[in-house]
């Protein structure tokens, strides 16, 4: 059954330099995603963002409350470094404190919403019988239900600290059409030889899903969750721009845009900053997932 | 007289890469030139370039010139009137060669009507009396079926009835019999010999398998990096082997027919990619041969003999694989500047210790005369028996009605003892992936019983299931399909260790799984330091060393074999059949080995199961079954398999069956094989008939370990 005496003990004694460091597929993925000059420049951009929305207040001496009742809609300056609005709140405080906002709700709504996906695709489509009958009524209800008019009526609930519960209604109404491909996918992936090894070596079925199928349809995710990030931003904006998202006095970049939009023509820093700073998170974002799925993906022309 | 078909200096490059280099050749009328040679050799696409049919974006020169007319860079309008007239092909896949939507006989007359001023009625005249020539029985009711109504044999001899339409004077045949199972592509061939004498036609054929063109071809061309590296008479080349490339073949392949289990002998490496040639002999890298001359520069062909050619630099000292000659390398012992590939070099390739005389079955054989041990284990790690597995037929879309069963496996019993290799062969249809499927699949069987390692898979506990798959692992035949294509080697090779965390720590003193992972990249005869590296990475014949390394990761006792080697390359294959039998012997595994390939199976198994439409037609001894088989189906299938050697080939007189395997939903009454049986077509009287037509034959013992489902089994030999 085993190798002999003596070649164990050569495997034994043998140094071998690969050993020292197993190449397991997170340390592979990780290397390949930061040898990437797009991962390595989404993955600054998305940092540098991150940090700005949490320390950039801290050097401001206005907070996103104040009123500067002696500079209406004024021009960037030293005292305003973005400038001031009509109600002379200073942008900069804003739009960082809206950007925070955003970028929490962008990208939890958009991970919350793809793991969800996923997970219900890939059990529906995985298990099937009653597991997917169950599953896919309930992708059905949640398709037919009218989403915004769900999120308006539900908007009282979405006041000072209740972000997180937004960012899951928001998740709620992104997740069904990708859990239905996700589905589709998992039940073809399943006939794939490398499943059915895994079934017969005896990996339990989460494991299988959760090392096989999902990996294998991670481009799908990761193009998903990206996509999600802007749908999640701009569903919120546009909640928002109706008084249905972020409730006043918190901001958003959605109630920037959309406060900023009606001056924007003659007085542009009002509007800018914000709409500029979403531009730059989206496709920072855009970066990263594309870096992750090439990464991902061992197909992929490499950046050698 | 004047060749029909002269390809000079063909050339055909695809951006950079170049796929045929410098080709060469002439057909006459009548003759049939072998094209033989590995994948990406190139030998598809010259086809291609001779017929005009080159993908966009793909560049030919030299010349190929038909009655001394240039085809080469002739205008379409001028090809079109050439193909399917003069110059006509037989594709591989003959479902996609056909169009789904046209009656057969709609086709074959279009193809007469494109070329020749007939009338409709004429033409489809014409057609019917083509599918009678090629052998399709009531061709006049056939010509009015759709190509699916048609099985692959059946569909194929229509793609040549539609060949020969216009007698042609060149047929291109590209690999028409791969797709096929052994006993069509007897059959197929045959049809081929027909129709090129009704035609006079010259053949090109090009396929992979040396034992077809051994018995069909007059003169060979063998193709390696896309050149030709020998040509010459069929005889010349299998017995007078000028080149190392092509001995190297021939020693690799594995034959059915005497000889025992000699060694077989890999070729090392796999084939250059067609971007990254080497300077010098394209074979250079893996030519036990090689010396520093080689490297300089691409030899040219050298005329070795009348009509016999061959590119390498030491024609002279090249000797031919000897069938008689027991001896593992394939030239002279004696030269002691060459090393062989077989010894040596233990460090890669470890089973070249092994030399064949380690082998248990092997070395207890000396006191048994010529014959192996008769006696076998005590324990049984498998035992099947009276399996069957039957699938609904439905029809209906919403109300879907059962309106018959499919008898996939319809009684099948065997065992495994300890140690031993079953060889489960069939050819498509035979339910043998069923009844594999079903004895890995560990559930209760519909009927029947599976017991698996002394435990029956009706009664298993979670534990004792999570046991056994533990014990009992299984390789697929396509590597790159069984192998996640985002996971590293790593992830796939500790994916068992993690799976079954207590068998490796308890082997081996609790070591992490990076040390059984280079363990078991070492075992297999790869490179530990690969580990980082994707599926995609590897060559087919690495791929499959890496699926037998997972299947070895927890040390199982029992290994199921799915094809493993028929998704590979001739000079591939090889390896890893040496490596699977080295590894038996090594770690004292047990084999259950299914292939289609009987030629392989001779050569792993201890003993063998022939299944015909889900049941066993005979089981024995591989010495006893092969050598002297008793079942007509048996005989059948052993005689159709081809030789790859021209002299005995030519000689060997083949049992051909008739049509194809019946629907396993409505199988014949009594014995299942009587529809195609030779013997009760014609030899059994019409009193000794009703007996096949009533009974059903369960298996009887016909001497020591060989039995036979066959009321008037007889044994006989065919190879």
């Amino acid at each position: 059954m085993t190798l002999s005496e003596e070649e164990l003990a050569e495997e034994r004694t043998g140094p071998g330099p690969a050993r020292a460091a197993p190449p397991s597929r997170l340390r592979v993925v990780t290397g390949r995603f930061f040898a990437s000059r797009q991962g390595r420049l989404g993955f600054a951009v998305l940092a540098v963002l991150v940090a700005l929305a949490c320390a950039g207040p801290l050097f401001s001496p206005w907070a996103y409350t104040d009123k500067d009742f002696l500079a209406f809609l004024r021009p960037p300056s030293a005292a305003h470094w973005f400038g001031t609005s009509q109600t002379g709140a200073d942008v900069y405080a804003m739009t960082l404190r809206g950007m925070r906002r955003s970028l929490l709700v962008g990208l939890l709504a958009a991970l919350v919403s793809t793991a969800l996906a996923a997970l219900v695709g890939a059990f529906a489509g995985y298990f099937l019988g009653w597991t997917d009958r169950v599953l896919s009524r309930l992708t059905d209800l949640l398709l037919v239900l009218p989403a915004f008019l769900i999120l308006a009526i539900m908007s009282p609930l979405f006041g000072a600290g209740q972000w997180p519960l937004f960012v899951l209604m928001l998740a709620l109404f992104l997740w069904m059409v990708t859990s239905k491909i996700t589905r589709g996918m998992t039940i073809s992936l399943k006939q794939r030889e490398f499943v059915q090894a895994a079934r017969y070596m005896g990996v339990p079925p989460m494991k299988i899903i959760f090392s096989h199928v999902l990996p294998n349809l991670s481009s799908l995710l990761i193009v998903d969750a990206t996509l999600n990030v802007s749908a999640a931003i701009l569903t919120e904006t546009s909640l928002s721009y109706f008084g249905f998202g972020i409730q006043p006095p918190d901001v958003s970049l959605g109630t920037l845009i959309a406060d900023g939009s009606r001056t924007a023509v003659y007085a542009p820093w009002t509007f800018w900053f914000a709409a500029g700073l979403l531009v730059i998170t989206v496709l920072a974002v855009n970066l990263v997932g594309d870096a992750l799925r090439d990464a991902f993906d061992p197909t992929a022309r490499r950046s050698r | 007289m004047s060749p029909v078909l002269e390809v000079e200096r063909l050339e055909v490059s695809f951006g950079d890469v170049h796929a045929v280099r410098g080709l060469s050749y002439t057909v006459r009328p009548g003759e049939v030139l072998g094209i033989v040679g590995e994948s990406g050799s190139g030998k598809s696409v010259a086809a291609a370039a001779v017929m005009g049919l080159l993908p966009p974006g793909a560049r030919a020169s030299g010349s190929v010139r038909l009655h001394g007319r240039q085809l080469l860079g002739a205008p379409e309008r001028e090809l079109r009137a050439v193909r399917g007239r003069t110059v006509s092909m037989v594709f591989q896949d003959p479902l996609s060669a056909l169009t789904p939507v046209y009656r057969v006989g709609d086709q074959i007359a279009e193809a007469v009507r494109v070329h020749q001023k007939v009338s409709r009625e004429q033409a489809l005249a014409k057609a019917v009396d083509l599918l009678d020539l090629v052998g399709i029985p009531d061709p006049r009711g056939r010509a009015l079926a759709f190509p699916h109504e048609f099985s692959g044999g059946m569909r194929q001899r229509v793609v040549i009835a539609m060949a020969i339409a216009n007698d042609p004077d060149v047929i291109i045949c590209d690999e028409p019999t791969t797709a096929l199972d052994v006993t069509v592509q007897a059959q197929v061939l045959e049809v081929l010999k027909t129709a090129q004498r009704a035609t006079g036609a010259a053949i090109v054929m090009i396929t992979h398998d040396l034992g077809v063109v051994a018995g069909f071809a007059d003169r060979v061309l063998v193709m390696y990096a896309g050149r030709p590296v020998e040509v010459g008479d069929v005889d010349d080349v299998y017995y007078r082997t000028r080149m190392p490339y092509t001995v190297g073949l021939l020693g690799s392949v594995p034959r059915v027919d005497a000889g025992g289990r000699r060694a077989l002998v890999p070729i090392d490496g796999h084939p250059p990619a067609p971007a990254a040639r080497p300077p010098g002999c394209p074979f250079a890298p893996r030519c036990p041969m090689r010396i520093e001359a080689c490297e300089d520069r691409e030899p040219p062909l050298f005329e070795v003999g009348a009509g016999h050619q061959a590119a390498c630099i030491r024609w002279d000292e090249v000797r031919p694989w000897a069938a008689g000659d027991g001896a593992v390398r394939p030239w002279a012992a004696g030269d002691g500047a060459v090393r062989p590939w077989a010894a040596g070099d233990g460090a890669v390739r470890p089973w070249a210790h092994d030399d064949g005389a380690v082998r248990p079955s092997a070395g207890g054989g000396g006191g048994d005369g010529p014959g192996w041990p008769v006696v076998r284990g005590a324990r049984r790690v498998l035992e099947v028996d009276g399996l069957v597995k039957h699938y609904p037929v439905r029809k209906g879309a919403i109300f879907k009605r059962r309106v018959g069963t499919v008898h996939a496996v319809a009684g099948v019993s065997f065992d495994i003892r300890e140690g031993e290799t079953l060889g489960l062969v069939g050819e498509s249809g035979s339910g043998k992936t069923t009844a594999l499927t079903q004895i890995l699949e560990l559930a209760e069987p519909q009927e029947g019983r599976v017991v698996v390692l002394g435990r029956d898979t009706a009664r298993l506990t979670r534990e004792q299931r999570a046991a056994i798959r533990r014990d009992m692992q299984v390789v697929f035949q396509d590597p790159l399909a069984a192998l996640d294509p985002r996971m590293t080697i790593y992830d796939i090779l500790a994916e068992p260790l993690r799976t079954h965390p207590r068998a490796p720590l308890r082997a081996h003193g609790g070591r992490a799984p990076g040390a059984r992972v280079a363990e078991l990249l070492d075992l297999v005869g790869l490179d530990p330091s690969h580990a980082a590296r994707y599926p995609q990475d590897f060559s087919g014949g690495q791929r499959q060393r890496i699926g037998i390394a997972r299947a070895l990761a927890l040390e199982p006792r029992l290994l199921v074999l799915d094809e493993p080697v028929s998704a590979l390359d001739v000079s591939i294959r090889a390896g890893v059949i040496n490596l699977l039998d080295s590894l038996r012997t090594r770690l004292g595994l047990s084999y259950l080995f299914v292939a289609h390939d009987l030629a392989v199976v001779r050569y792993l198994a201890d003993r063998v199961a022939v299944m015909y439409l889900g049941r066993i037609a005979e089981i024995g001894r591989v010495e006893a079954v092969y050598g002297t088989p008793a079942h007509p189906y048996t005989q059948a299938l052993l005689s159709a398999i081809p030789l790859p050697d021209p002299v005995r080939e030519r000689a060997r007189e083949r049992t051909l069956l008739d049509g194809d395997l019946p629907d396993p939903a409505d199988p014949p009454s009594g014995c299942r094989f009587r529809t195609r049986c030779p013997k009760f077509a014609g030899v059994l009287t019409g009193a000794e008939r009703s007996l096949c037509v009533d009974t059903e034959p369960e298996i009887r013992t016909l001497g020591e370990d060989q039995g036979a489902a066959c009321h008037y089994a007889e044994k006989l030999a065919v190879v």
